[in-house]
């Protein structure tokens, strides 16, 4: 248990700093991303390219070692279907992440720095978490 | 174009691939964040608990302590209410849980998988961002 809380710790930290540095902890750098055509800034095209061009190369060779270092399985989705609540949920995400500039990662990350905004986004974020638990779920 | 930062969103982007690669190759697990922060409350074991609560522990420290060194201008925004910022976080944790993912699970992670419902997702939320953006900030003019 202990390994996979530091290790989670490790991975945690590296993606609050790597938040950081991309600048995308600022909101309006999030909205003149999706700002195409106002002031666009397509720095976040940037990052998720950095992003990927790792994980592209990296999960090929851990996918390859059979299991994860700290477990007996890589724990990946079962779904493969694209169905109604993929499309509809990934669309109200747009529009909240496109009316506050924030997403889950950013959002988070942000809550040390002694802003008020985070502090009510990640309320109302886990408060609609749990609204998807009782409508969705029950 | 405003503010475009290449080299930093870059190096950034590929700290966060790292951290998703560590994550994965030691704890076999997925860095969703929206996933991370939703298992806390609905994963039964204390095990999925833990390691979730300090990735995101880590989180907010990795983004402090890099802010404490390099102080990050955030700029004050004018007209974002309170309700706004409530109606905005609702549908980031519905959509999301919904939606079983957000821009690093479904964006980085299963882009990478060549996760055919993630790539999906991405497209999705990605054009539905620009259209709340340009509604917002071409139409109603806010």
């Amino acid at each position: 248990m202990m390994n996979k809380i530091l290790s989670a710790l490790l991975a945690g930290s590296i993606f609050g700093v790597g938040l950081s540095l991309s600048a995308m902890v600022d909101p309006n750098k999030i909205i003149n991303f999706l700002d195409i055509t106002g002031h666009w800034d397509p720095s976040l095209l940037f990052v998720l390219g950095g992003a990927v061009m790792v994980t592209l190369v990296s999960f090929r060779f851990i996918f390859a070692q059979g299991k994860p270092v700290f477990d007996n399985e890589f724990q990946l989705p079962s779904a493969f279907k694209i169905d109604a609540k993929l499309l509809i949920g990934s669309s109200l995400f747009g529009v909240g992440w496109g009316l506050v500039g924030y997403c889950p990662g950013p959002v988070v990350a942000s809550l040390g720095f002694g802003f008020e905004e985070p502090l009510i986004v990640v309320g109302s974020l886990l408060a609609g978490m749990m609204l998807h638990k009782a409508i969705v779920k029950a | 174009m405003e503010n475009f930062t290449p080299y930093t969103s870059l190096a950034g982007g590929i700290l966060l691939g790292i951290s998703a690669s560590i994550l994965m190759y030691l704890n076999g697990r997925i860095a969703g964040i929206s996933g991370i922060i939703s298992g806390i409350f609905n994963n039964p074991s204390a095990t999925e608990k833990m390691w979730r609560l300090a990735f995101i522990v880590g989180l907010i420290a990795g983004a402090f302590v890099y802010n404490h060194f390099f102080p990050i201008s955030v700029q004050p925004r004018e007209g974002v209410t309170t309700a706004l910022l409530v109606v905005g976080g609702l549908l980031v944790g519905f959509g999301t849980a919904l939606g079983s993912g957000c821009t690093s699970g479904h964006g980085i992670c299963g882009v990478s998988r060549f996760s055919l419902r993630s790539i999906t997702a991405t497209g999705v939320f990605l054009i539905s961002g620009i259209v709340t953006v340009y509604v917002v900030k071409h139409i109603i003019g806010a």
